[in-house]
């Protein structure tokens, strides 16, 4: 029996295996045979072992013995046994073990062979397992075959050489002359490899891009040749020459185009002629087309040009086959930032494919959905998107679920309207939902004063109707807790009047309390809420009193706590209990990224210079650099509260002295600096400590008029790569005469070393009139001793 | 970059699995199941495109797959690859499969895991797109078999046939892939 039977006899053996038991059986005792294969010396028979271990390590055992076994089978002679001992070397062992330092010479030597198959085979694990030392070693050798040698290993050179730059970047320099001279190449092997080491030596140097934007004529050609050439059955897919050199070459057309005028210039007509001659009846054709499109969107393009692509993608997009249109969704996605308008014409078609059977397809509606969300389409939008979420599969329902609440909070065009669909999310998908929508939607309640008729009548029938969504149940027990007497009284302008007795209030409490599927919170809520109502209602506190009671001695120690303290209320401290239990005053949204006490909705009133109605943020680049400032800080929350601030001063025109910061290092403790004095009012700024990415500030407020100053509030704009945190001021008054200050910290964190810059405003009502004033802080100077401060005043 | 190129069965039994970048073996079985599993939930007649799982590195990953008869072949690449392209791909692979082993079957890639290794070779590198011309890469793989054979021959002295496919027990050469493919009614063996 001839040896290379020897493997096909053992998968065999092992296929005939009946249980997985058996299977590992067999296994084992192969897995002996070849040990004991690998001790021996060489018989001709290492290699048939090495591939049957190599069998073995697919189906998943462990194999590791095998490693040096391909090292020794790496430096043979023979053929057969280099290429199974490279084979095992690819598929075991890894830059992370010493082994394969030991075939780093083995490598070298084979790259010297005379046969190219051999030296082929060394190129080829060199571009799988290579690691940086490796990588290191054997540069110039790839890059003397580079140049050398037959077309079938100079392809094989060039994709190891982009391993090469990915290991170790430093070496990308060694190949640049090189590529540049591959492009002249007739072999589309080498072209295409070619193509692919120039796009890994552009995206990874800026100079080399400039170097190689003078190779886009020749680049031009080639496609030229590619796209009018007759039929050449070789490289032929369906009828497009050469798809994936198409492919390779457009996209590193874009890479050269972007932001470049000449370059752009240059491929405008090759694009044309691409776009409107390619066949995209078949899946070659279209990637192709798909390719043209991006790379079109990508350059400085005509416009004429732009609305072609844009109509192609669009065609794509009523294709009937599936694979089309989740690309051309995939394709929508990345210019909907830049060509909103035109994807907005397709809004249509996209809403329809919420409704594909795809789950794929699905999610790139979705995503596609929510970013074409505005607020002239708002209510339609919110609409599909409320049906989609009750029909969505499972997987994407948190993302649907954060997704409308994002755009509804950025967008919705009435309070009722957003508490409704909010609402309507935690009925379907309560379980989905982020924890924070919880204090988010009991805060947006407060603030609607004139829809807590509506909202708590709304929020008890749902309780009734099902107590399995804890997150709405959460939040109609507070609600029912706090405006229990409107619920009571029964008449609601905007909803169908139902009357409700204590009783039944009482009722839907009490199985909240005791029904297994609540969680503890819940609960807690429910328990709180019951006490509540005992100052709302008036026939049966007995039975309030009667309900706390028996939760006083309740397992759960929260739960316990708070009836025992609820207990107390009623016997002891029966005269404080109407005053604790009043209503609540209207909370303050205080979660980090947010101004303190403010509406970052205010400041994003728009410009006057914009006309458009209020779109993402990367669509505000020509407005005015405040609102793109502070469009960052509230991210997308509606007006948390009455803002006091006059909403008239849009363009802020601030003269921008400088201020600088003291680098303060820690532990000298800086002095403050003061950033603005007028009317008698200062604000000082102490740096409190700063590493590279991260800077903590005070700002104090002092006031040193006649009279104290009220609701005093400090707002603060950063970079967009910046992220800023205010936490609470300490107060909003300031007494008179230097009496008294109010100081807030503010934390900032800047990942990328952009250099610094913070605009704070400064507002208050001094005796009734409203003033507000704006500092810009310009530059925060690297930690430095010496560094003097100099101080803008505006 | 191609990340991992995986061909599975029906069952989720790994035919063919080769990573382009390193995992730990627990890992590469994990994988594979996973992917399986994935993989094998989605109807006949959606895309061939899947959000990667978790654990073949994240939201930038796709699974571009097709379905042949009775094995899934899936390439998990990342952003830069064309998915249409890839898709095209695998159209390619195969179809040089299939010349190289005559009518190619699931029982070709488990008893030659070997050689399908090599041709793969010859298409992929270091998880970038080598050679796409059919005609080109079994050329070179055939050299590169009869130079292996001629070896073996002179060691042994002794000749094998140079046929590639296996007979099973029967004798009768079951459908290949391609077939399957296109002939969707003809009932499929394992």
């Amino acid at each position: 029996m001839t040896p290379s039977v020897r493997l096909q006899e053992m998968i065999r053996v092992i296929r005939s295996a009946r249980t997985q038991g058996e299977e590992r059986g067999i296994i084992q005792k192969e897995c002996a045979e070849i040990r004991a294969q690998f001790r021996q010396t060489d018989n001709g028979e290492r290699s048939h072992s090495l591939a049957k271990l190599l069998y073995v390590h697919m189906l998943g055992y462990p194999a590791h013995f095998g490693q040096m076994e391909c090292v020794r089978l790496i430096a043979s002679p023979r053929y057969s046994e280099k290429r199974i001992g490279y084979l095992g070397a690819m598929m075991l062992l890894d830059e992370k073990q010493d082994a394969s330092l030991l075939i780093t010479n083995s490598i070298k030597n084979d790259l010297s062979h005379s046969s190219q198959y051999v030296q082929s085979l060394a190129l080829c694990t060199l571009a799988c397992m290579g690691s940086s030392e490796m990588c290191r070693d054997l540069a110039p050798e790839i890059e003397r075959l580079l140049r050398a040698s037959t077309s079938y290993i100079k392809k094989k050179a060039t994709l190891c050489a982009v391993h090469i730059i990915r290991k170790v970047p430093e070496l990308a320099e060694l190949f640049t002359p090189s590529a540049r001279s591959l492009l002249s190449e007739k072999n589309h092997g080498v072209l295409h490899g070619a193509v692919v080491l120039i796009t890994e030596l552009c995206e990874r140097n800026a100079e080399t891009l400039d170097k190689f934007r003078k190779a886009v004529p020749e680049l031009v050609t080639i496609m030229k040749g590619l796209v009018t050439s007759s039929y050449s059955p070789e490289h032929n897919v369906a009828g497009i020459s050469d798809p994936f050199l198409q492919v390779r070459i457009l996209r590193l057309l874009r890479i050269l185009g972007h932001n470049n005028d000449s370059a752009s210039d240059a491929m405008n007509d090759l694009l044309a002629q691409v776009a409107t001659n390619t066949d995209s009846s078949k899946t070659a054709g279209s990637a192709v087309l798909y390719e043209t499109v991006l790379t079109i969107m990508d350059i400085n393009s005509e416009s004429g040009l732009r609305v072609l692509a844009v109509n192609i993608l669009g065609r794509f997009l009523l294709n009937n086959d599936r694979n089309i249109r989740y690309i051309s969704m995939t394709s929508l996605q990345k210019i909907v930032q830049t060509d909103h308008n035109a994807v907005q014409r397709h809004r249509g078609t996209i809403v329809d494919c919420l409704k594909d059977q795809d789950t794929s397809v699905k999610r790139r509606a979705l995503e596609l959905s929510l970013a074409l969300v505005s607020p002239v389409n708002i209510r339609s939008m919110m609409k599909e998107l409320l049906i989609f979420l009750s029909s969505c599969p499972v997987e994407l329902r948190s993302q649907t679920a954060s997704g409308i609440f994002n755009a509804a909070e950025r967008y919705s065009p009435s309070k009722r309207w957003h508490i409704d669909t909010i609402l309507h999310v935690l009925t379907t998908a309560g379980g989905d939902v982020r924890d924070e929508t919880v204090p988010n939607l009991i805060q947006l309640i407060t603030t609607a004063s004139e829809l807590h008729c509506y909202t708590v009548h709304k929020l008890y029938r749902a309780l009734v109707k099902d107590i399995s969504q804890q997150s709405l149940v959460q939040v109609a027990c507070w609600c029912i807790g706090e405006y229990g007497d409107l619920l009571l009284k029964g008449e609601c302008e905007e909803i169908e009047p139902v009357q409700v007795t204590e009783d039944d209030v009482l009722d839907a409490l009490e199985t909240v309390l005791q029904s297994h599927m609540s969680a503890p919170a819940t609960r807690g809520f429910a328990l709180t809420a019951t006490m509540k109502l005992s100052t709302r209602i008036t026939d049966n506190v007995d039975r309030i009193r009667s309900i706390v009671s028996i939760y006083g001695s309740c397992i759960d120690l929260e739960l316990q706590q708070r009836a025992v303290e609820y207990n107390a209320l009623f016997k002891k401290y029966d005269h404080m209990r109407a005053a604790v239990l009043e209503r609540m005053p209207l909370m303050e949204k205080n979660s980090p990224g947010h101004t303190n006490g403010d509406s970052s909705g205010e400041i994003k009133e728009p410009e006057p210079a914009k006309t458009k109605p209020v779109e993402p943020i990367l669509l505000s680049e020509p407005a005015n650099q405040v609102c793109d400032l502070l469009d960052l800080l509230g991210g997308t929350d509606t007006p948390v509260q009455p803002s006091s601030a006059p909403t008239s001063t849009a363009t802020t025109t601030s003269s921008a002295d400088l201020l600088d910061l003291l680098g303060g290092l820690e532990p000298t403790p800086v002095p403050a600096v003061t950033v603005y004095e007028k009317n008698g009012v200062s604000l000082k700024i102490q740096c409190d400590s700063q590493t590279d990415t991260d800077i903590t500030v005070t700002l104090i407020a002092s006031n040193s008029t006649q009279n104290d100053i009220s609701n005093f509030t400090l707002q603060a704009a950063v970079p967009k790569s910046v992220q800023l945190q205010m936490k609470a001021p300490s107060g909003n008054v300031i007494a008179a005469h230097g009496l008294g200050q109010v100081t807030q910290t503010v934390l900032l964190n800047n990942p990328n070393k952009v250099s610094l810059k913070m605009r704070v405003r400064v507002s208050y009502s001094d005796q009734g009139t409203m003033l507000q004033d704006t500092v810009q802080i310009d530059s925060f100077p690297s930690p430095s001793w010496n560094s003097q401060p100099s101080i803008g005043v505006l | 970059m191609i990340k991992a190129i995986l061909i599975f069965n029906n069952h989720g039994k790994p035919r063919l699995s080769k990573f382009y970048e390193h995992y730990t073996e627990d890992t590469e079985q994990q994988i594979i199941r996973e992917t399986f599993h994935l993989v094998s939930k989605r109807d006949e007649n959606v895309c061939n495109f899947l959000e990667g799982g978790l654990l073949i590195g994240g939201s930038d990953n796709k699974l571009i797959y097709r379905h042949y008869a009775t094995l899934y072949f899936v390439f998990c690449v990342d952003s830069s690859e064309s998915e249409l392209g890839i898709l095209d791909l695998i159209q390619v692979f195969v179809e040089t499969l299939d010349k190289c082993f005559e009518n190619v079957c699931e029982l070709d890639l488990i008893f030659h895991m070997d050689k399908v290794h090599n041709i793969l070779a010859e298409m992929v590198m270091g998880g970038m797109v080598l050679e796409t011309n059919m005609s080109e890469i079994i050329t070179q793989a055939e050299a590169q078999s009869k130079m292996e054979k001629s070896e073996i021959c002179a060691f042994l002295s002794l000749c094998r046939p140079l046929s590639f496919s296996v007979p099973d027990r029967t004798g009768r050469r079951r459908p290949g892939l391609l077939e399957l493919q296109h002939a969707p009614y003809r009932p499929s063996r394992t």
